[in-house]
């Protein structure tokens, strides 16, 4: 069932929605990493809470109007009215009152939630239109999804991606740099709000999907989960567009392969799980890789400890550091150095005298950079310069053997 | 004494030599006032800054010094008061402004490496969806190694020490290839290293033709580092060259009781 999901055997409505939460999961990784660069990513939460009111808003319209309350495009155009209201209301908040973003944040996203809940609620009552299904919007509802309803999406998704294209630079100079970027003479307000606008465009894209309360993860899980595997920008941003279409996708393909499974929150799941492979086993900013580069640098302290010991005639009283010498063949059993370990810690004490060196003289910043108390000096200095250096120390027979 | 202590009403009638005094001056301010809520941060300051020269920006802590040179380049929007810039208005005149923030004022764990960060200096060069081309990495590669720091053109920017920060940010501007330097406390936190390759890098700057503005916190080294001083507290206190401007009698208007007198006098001699 599963494998026919994922390639698209799994008929029509399964198949379109597939599509259209791929394209919608790319657009929001990849305008969502530019959010979370800015610090700002929670912003989109209080959008996305703000476009209630506009699709409740919009459907009493067009119902009263005498039309189908629930066409798409309409409650779309709705809700993205509501939410740029919920946005500037954030922005003068924040910029003429002492309110930080975090409280103007939680007030308006609030507010609005509770707005449009309330109106939601009064629809129900009303029984005006054919209301069944507005709802979904809160989380989401794919099943009766239509082929207008996927055009919708495709078209957003990709309008977002283009004006991403065109503008990712001043947004990556503005989200690193805002002080520098106005003083270049970037509009960096503008640009903030071309930032607001494209997650808002997403956001509304994204209602019919995965419904307001989850679309925030769709933009922000994927751009985390790329950070972990990647130092660069523009790299982050890409990876964000391929796990946030990715997790959409396989999401949308296991909600269909059972019935009554939720695409949009299944989405979110399948994003975590990725995130959470991340988490662990990303090679840099991975847990796992933390946890063994503590290990290899504890064993490494102790094992250089121990020998500056041995070479100073030292006891030595941790255990670790006993245990390692031995394993390494430096000492024998009852604590007395090998002749290999005599060597290596006279060859160790003479490294510190050439750190030293290193360290006090300009011409080797680069090198002495890279001093941790545990490199050996030939993996930065050629052999020249360590004659050199030896040089200035004075001969080897300073060296104990 | 023709040391130019001012009072912020004493502002003279603009004759024509001050007018072509203006037109010439790469950052020209007259009566700025910037106010963070209400309180003024910098009151009606009018400075004129010497082409071709080092200029030091002097004054206590709040004193106003980096929000004049963030409001000179409208990164805050000022109450009141006119910019030029050589003599023509700001942003017409952008291109031609180097801006080096304050180290903190960004967050180093941001996904970006050495290099990336010097290539943003030549933004406008590359334009909106200009390919990063080979004479490009070259140009930033040399600015790095201006600064002493073409070995860490791939490193993260998260590994380095606060003074190599300082001097990334310093090659960022120098790729811009910028007429006037503007640099927000350059030598604030860094080491010994840094301070020197920064002013050798100035100093060639200067001589260059180009002109440099510093906002500058460590009074001993003003006489050996600068060719003018602008002391500020709130209200411009003086301007001029050290030899006349940097005097106990201004360093006392400037500091108040902050500065002993003994150390005043040590400062101004040296």
């Amino acid at each position: 069932m599963l494998l026919d999901a994922l390639t698209l055997q799994l008929g029509y409505n399964a198949t379109l929605v597939a599509v259209g939460a791929a394209l919608l999961g790319t657009a929001a990784g990849i305008t969502g990493t530019f959010l979370f660069l800015r610090k700002r990513a929670l912003v989109s939460d209080a959008v996305s809470h703000a476009t209630l009111p506009g699709v409740c808003i919009a459907f009493l319209l067009m119902a009263f109007a005498g039309g189908d309350g629930r066409n798409l495009a309409g409650l779309l155009l709705g809700s993205a009215v509501t939410a740029g209201i919920g946005l500037w209301c954030m922005n003068w908040l924040t910029r003429n009152t002492r309110l930080a973003e975090d409280a103007a944040i939680g007030a308006v996203l609030s507010v609005f939630f509770g707005f449009g809940i309330v109106l939601l609620t009064v629809i129900q009552t009303l029984g005006v239109g054919r209301q069944a299904g507005l709802e979904g919007f809160l989380l989401g509802s794919t099943a009766g999804m239509l082929y207008s309803d996927a055009l919708v999406i495709a078209a957003g998704g990709a309008l977002a991606l283009l004006v991403v294209l065109l503008t990712r630079r001043p947004m990556t100079l503005v989200a690193f740099d805002p002080e520098y970027a106005a003083a270049r003479g970037l509009p960096v307000s503008r640009i903030d709000m071309l930032m607001m606008g494209l997650v808002m465009a997403v956001t509304v894209v994204g209602l019919k999907i995965v419904g307001l309360i989850l679309i925030v993860a769709l933009l922000i899980i994927p751009a985390v989960t790329a950070r972990f595997w990647s130092e660069r920008s523009d790299q982050v941003v890409l990876l964000a567009g391929l796990f946030g279409g990715a997790a959409a996708y396989i999401g949308a393909a296991l909600s269909a392969s059972a019935p009554n499974l939720p695409t949009g929150p299944i989405i979110v799941l399948v994003s975590f799980a990725l995130f959470a492979l991340s988490l662990l086993l990303a090679p840099n900013r991975g847990v796992l890789a933390a946890v063994l580069r503590h290990q290899r640098f504890q064993r490494r302290v102790h094992l250089r400890q121990g020998l500056l010991a041995l070479a100073q005639g030292q006891a030595i009283y941790e255990s670790l550091t006993l245990r390692l010498l031995r394993r390494a063949g430096l000492m024998r059993a009852d604590g007395v150095a090998t002749a290999k370990g005599k060597a290596r810690a006279a060859k160790a004490l003479r490294d510190e005298r050439r750190w030293d060196v290193v360290r006090s003289d300009m011409t080797h910043e680069a090198a002495a950079a890279l001093y941790d108390g545990l490199r050996d000096i030939e993996t930065v200095l050629t052999q020249d310069q360590i004659q050199d250096i030896d040089r200035q120390i004075g001969g080897p027979s300073e060296v104990p053997a | 004494m023709s040391v130019e202590i001012v009072s912020a009403q004493g502002e003279t009638p603009p004759t024509a030599a001050q007018d072509a005094k203006i037109a010439q001056s790469p950052l020209a301010i007259r009566g700025l006032t910037v106010s963070y809520g209400e309180k003024p941060a910098v009151f009606s300051v009018d400075m004129t800054v010497e082409p071709g020269q080092m200029t030091a920006i002097i004054g206590p802590n709040g004193a106003g010094k980096s929000t004049l040179l963030k409001a000179a380049l409208a990164i805050v929007a000022p109450v009141s008061g006119r910019v030029t810039i050589f003599g023509r208005p700001l942003e017409e005149q952008r291109a031609r402004i180097a801006y080096v923030p304050q180290r903190a004022s960004v967050d180093w764990d941001f996904p970006t490496r050495v290099i990336d960060v010097v290539l943003m200096g030549l933004y406008r060069e590359l334009g909106l969806l200009g390919r990063i081309k080979g004479n490009h990495r070259a140009k930033a590669l040399d600015c790095l190694e201006r600064v002493g720091m073409a070995d860490f053109a791939s490193r993260q920017i998260g590994q380095l020490s606060g003074g190599q920060q300082q001097r990334v940010f310093l090659a960022r501007a120098l790729a811009q290839g910028a007429d006037l330097y503007l640099l927000d406390e350059p030598f604030a936190g860094v080491d010994a290293a840094t301070e020197k390759a920064i002013i050798s890098v100035l100093k060639s700057l200067r001589e260059a033709g180009k002109t440099v503005v510093v906002v500058h916190h460590d009074l001993a080294t003003v006489v050996e580092y600068f060719d003018n001083v602008f002391l500020i507290n709130t209200r411009r206190v003086a301007e001029g060259p050290v030899a006349r401007a940097f005097t106990e009698e201004t360093l006392q208007a400037a500091y108040g009781g902050r500065l002993a007198t003994t150390q005043v006098n040590q400062l101004a001699k040296a």
